[in-house]
């Protein structure tokens, strides 16, 4: 941020609620159907139709909430009047003045917080199409919608303007959508627009100033861009400000191959929504007991899980900012699970991580359905020396690719058999007898030579057992014999 | 005593076999094609349609099944009820040849219950206005003189009543559409409490104020028909989830024991002759043994300024989705705005129009709490001036309308006369509570006088065993223009 000045950003993120049906009708909620192929009266919009709502919605909406620590209240529906052909009824049924969730926080892992005012409920509306050469409205021939996605629930989480950095606007998007997708309620995708984050940006001189002017930016497409287009917005609107000019409040658009902001609609383009109560559905008033429920069949908050990692790892004075990293992909993606149970048997939780973060994680969705006995037996090996680092991330695959198996039966099947350590004796003996120059440079060069001839004569192993040396051993060996 | 039942008895010759349902149904498409000419009662006849139903209910009954408590009855729907695959038009150009994908689920509970439907019964464009002169089809003449209207909006089915053309009619109620047009044809008709009607299917006018109910001959075959489309519908968030009240088999409990409350300000805007009908059935009511007084509502004089307030609000939302892109009536125009506006210039009438301009003025940033949040506090005063009322009396009366069938095309120029005939009805939509019009008589000018009984929610039985007692007591109406005995 240019010095002088401070930032000032609020997120409004937008979540797509993982039901399997529509919020006001039965239709299959589903992405990427043929278009206008799960549809009925309702969200057509047709004449006569009426909204119901959806039980699954509600709860995971109120995951939603007691997941950002907010307050679950009785709540009111009301229509957001405007035309737009891919609105069905010309009106958006969404929460209003009284939204299902109100006052929660979401606590960030640089350990700052971040206020929720509101997550409320609401219908997406469907997806117009221009055709034509521009992709946009203006030059095409005809538009064409498909509302496959009309009345699809989402839920609207709107923070405080408590952020100060694109930094920390990015880790809050990144623990949104960890949280959004632990708690059930999202897959949380950015870029197949699952999750979609509008930033509110403004400025101003000093922390004691009123806030600045704001400016609403759209389409931001993932948490990188999240990032550019606020800086970005941030050091135009500085800009406009130093040269006496100022910020017009408005709605703009992320540009994300030109790398920047454009004006989509000024403040006195705003429409006029003629909020009203929606007189089609009743008030929601989710009881404590319904509430504790839905608390109740929430596992742990990926905050409290990378806890428990970093503790099994030795606590954060030891964990290194690598493996900081390695542990919030493993929640991220859900198999903190494996992990824990590979350290509860007394696989070393380095390795555990490791292979989590690093090989799993690479095939997270069947990782997260992989039988974790057997992982742990293969990580057991491996840790034992019966298999090499490559010959366990064969394994892996295998079963990874089968959801679960018997390691050593697969690594038998595969020749995985570990050398002796007479056998791998010999074969170290046999290499060296080959290269005299080289191993005389092993035994009185320095300590670079030393590691670099320790490769030469690893690799040589290597080759001839077709991998199946363990080449911590083959270093052992290599130190054994220069005594 | 015991009101008749004439439908009711056609369904059990039905269903005992010593009637056809196709004799039944070609009885009916005979008058209709006879005498409709002259009322334009109908949008359109599904004479084959209604051939098919009314075989099928012959072959349950030849079969030795029970086709339903409606075996065989012709029923004529208002033309904003949606018919999977039949034309259901609200008299508008925006949505003439529009054919539902589905079935109301007063549609489903009618066919279920063994009813023929006749056609759809034309209807004030989109349910808005007192005459049905706002029909983009034309005017439903009154059966009773058709130089006059038959009231509206549900002015189509009530006419199909009086004429004869179908012994039960569907009709919806925001503001007095089912009740001022059963007065003026001199009918039956009753809006039910709010909820106890599912809405699933209803073309919206104003959700929080639309009630589908029954039009009928007598009190009896409303009492029945009321009972068919009753009950909960999950299809509908609004629905009672509840025991609606059984009618039919409180109707002849007779009114002795009930306080009575004859509404001073409904008596304040009538006609000298309505008004004398009303005390007359006060008096009927009293001989029965129930007491009568006269009490003050004084909210009750608000609720029209309330009324056009709150209604065309959600009117102005429920109709923004006739845009011309899903489906109705379409106008090119060079890009989206345009084509929505030029579909809507053509497809809505001035009355519709006139409406939806208040109601998205009365939701404007700026005048919302003024106009409509103001006119839903006054909402909150009519309910609690009733509540008061209703700790005294069981059932309240008053007239239906304030004047007798008026002539076509003498309020057509000035929506604020057309407005007041709803003056009495429009309290009991903005309460959500069950009132009926039952015939008393006739006017100065021979034509039909309706008497309102107005209850509290889920009061329907009260009401209509009072309105039995009402009908019992009613002087005979002249036979009208087409020759039925009413």
């Amino acid at each position: 941020m240019t010095p002088g000045w401070e930032l000032v950003i609020g997120l409004e993120v937008h979540c797509e609620l993982k039901t399997s049906t529509k919020l006001f009708c039965g239709c299959p909620n589903m992405f990427g159907d043929e278009p206008n192929t799960n549809v009925c009266p309702v969200c057509l919009g047709l004449p006569g139709s009426l909204p119901v709502i959806n039980q699954r919605a509600v709860e995971l909406a109120m995951a939603i909430g007691t997941a950002l620590n907010c307050e679950i209240r009785p709540s009111t529906f009301h229509r957001k009047n405007y035309f737009y052909p891919d609105q069905a009824k010309d009106y958006q049924i969404s929460q209003y003045d009284e939204p299902i969730n109100v006052n929660g926080h979401l606590d960030l892992p640089d350990g700052s917080r971040v206020g929720i005012e509101r997550a409320h409920m609401e219908e997406d509306t469907g997806k117009t199409t221009h055709a034509g050469s521009s992709g946009r409205i203006h030059g095409s021939d005809y538009s064409l919608v498909d509302y496959n996605r009309s009345g699809v629930p989402l839920v609207e989480i709107v923070s405080a303007p408590d952020m100060r950095s694109s930094a920390q606007a990015r880790a809050y998007a990144s623990e949104l959508r960890a949280v959004l997708v632990a708690s059930g309620a999202s897959d949380g995708k950015m870029e197949e627009g699952s999750m979609r984050v509008d930033a509110n940006v403004s400025v101003r001189r000093s922390p004691d100033d009123p806030f600045g002017t704001r400016c609403e930016i759209k389409n931001l497409n993932s948490v990188r861009s999240l990032g550019r287009a606020i800086d970005y917005e941030a050091a135009r609107q500085v800009a406009l400000l130093e040269a006496g000019e100022s910020v017009i409040q408005q709605t703009r658009h992320w540009d994300e191959d030109a790398g920047r902001t454009v004006t989509l609609r000024s403040k006195e383009e705003a429409y006029d929504y003629r909020y009203f109560l929606e007189p089609d559905l009743v008030p929601l008033v989710p009881d404590a007991e319904w509430i504790r429920a839905v608390a109740d069949t929430m596992g742990p908050m990926p905050a409290v899980r990378r806890s428990e990692l970093i503790g099994l790892l030795g606590g954060p004075d030891v964990v290194t900012e690598a493996q900081a990293d390695q542990i919030a992909t493993v929640v991220d993606l859900g198999l903190d699970g494996l992990v824990i149970a590979a350290i509860a048997s007394g696989v070393g939780s380095g390795l555990a991580l490791a292979r989590t973060a690093n090989e799993a994680a690479t095939h997270a969705e069947a990782a997260r359905h992989l039988d974790p006995e057997s992982y742990v037996a293969l990580l057991t090996m491996e840790a034992a020396g019966e298999l090499t680092a490559t010959q366990s991330k064969t394994v892996l695959a295998e079963l990874l690719a089968a959801g679960g198996g018997d390691p050593a039966a697969i690594a038998s099947a595969k020749g995985f058999e570990a050398m002796s350590e007479d056998s791998l004796a010999a074969m170290v003996a046999e290499v060296v007898a080959a290269h005299p120059d080289e191993w005389s440079r092993f035994c009185d060069g320095d300590d670079g030579d030393r590691k670099k001839l320790t490769g030469f004569f690893t690799g040589l192993v290597m080759k001839a057992t077709r991998g199946q040396a363990d080449g911590k051993a083959v270093a052992a060996e290599l130190q054994r014999l220069r005594g | 005593m015991t009101s008749p039942r004439p439908a009711y008895n056609l369904a059990n010759a039905v269903r005992s076999g010593a009637r056809s349902a196709l004799d039944v149904a070609e009885e009916h498409l005979s008058a209709i094609e006879a005498g409709d000419g002259g009322i334009h009662a109908f949008n359109l006849v599904t004479a084959d349609l209604a051939r098919q139903q009314a075989m099928a209910v012959d072959r349950t009954v030849a079969d030795g099944g029970n086709p339903g408590l409606l075996a065989g009855v012709p029923v004529a729907l208002k033309d904003n009820l949606c018919t999977r695959g039949v034309p259901t038009t609200c008299s508008s150009r925006m949505l003439a040849g529009w054919c539902p994908p589905y079935d109301a689920t007063v549609v489903t509970r009618l066919r279920e219950a063994g009813a023929v439907v006749l056609g759809k019964t034309n209807m004030d464009e989109f349910a808005m206005g007192s005459s049905t002169e706002t029909s983009a089809t034309g005017p439903t003449r009154n059966p009773h003189d058709t130089s006059r209207v038959p009231g509206g909006s549900s002015g189509g089915s009530a006419a199909a009543v009086a004429a004869g053309f179908a012994p039960l009619a569907l009709g919806s109620d925001t503001g007095g559409s089912i009740r001022q047009p059963a007065a003026l044809c001199g009918v039956v008709g009753m809006k039910p409490t709010y909820g106890t009607v599912s809405r699933y299917g209803l073309v919206a006018f104003a959700s929080s104020l639309d009630q589908i109910g029954p039009f009928a001959r007598t009190v009896g075959d409303a009492a029945l028909l009321f009972d068919v489309i009753g009950g909960h519908d999950p299809c509908d968030s609004t629905s009672l989830n509840r025991p609606t009240p059984r009618v039919l088999s409180v109707l002849d409990d007779g009114v002795a024991g009930l306080t009575i409350g004859v509404v001073t300000e409904f008596l304040d805007g009538a006609a000298p002759d309505v008004v004398a009908r009303v005390r007359a059935a006060a008096d009927a009511l009293a001989a029965a043994g129930a007491r009568v007084e006269e009490v003050s509502v004084p909210e009750v004089r608000f609720g029209l300024s309330a009324y056009y307030l709150i209604a065309p609000g959600e009117a102005s939302s429920n109709l923004a989705r006739y845009d011309g892109v899903r489906y109705g009536l379409r106008v090119d125009a060079e890009d989206t705005a345009a084509m929505n506006a030029a579909t809507r210039s053509t497809g809505f009438g001035a009355e519709v129009k006139r409406r939806i301009m208040l109601g998205t003025y009365v939701l404007s940033a700026g005048y919302m709490d003024a106009y409509y949040n103001q006119a839903l506090r006054v909402r909150t005063r009519i309910i609690e001036g009733f509540a008061t009322a209703y700790d005294r009396y069981d059932v309240l009366l008053g007239p239906t309308a304030p004047t007798t069938a008026f002539a076509l095309g003498e309020k057509t120029g000035d929506p604020l006369a057309m407005y007041l005939s709803d003056v009495c009805t429009i309290p009991s939509n903005l309460a959500g509570h069950p009132a009926i019009s039952v015939p008393f008589g006739a006017g100065d000018d021979g034509l039909p006088v309706g008497v309102q009984l107005l209850g509290p929610a889920l009061s329907e039985g009260t009401i209509m065993k009072t309105a039995a007692v009402v009908e019992d007591a009613a002087p005979g109406l002249p036979v009208s223009a087409l020759g039925v005995a009413v």
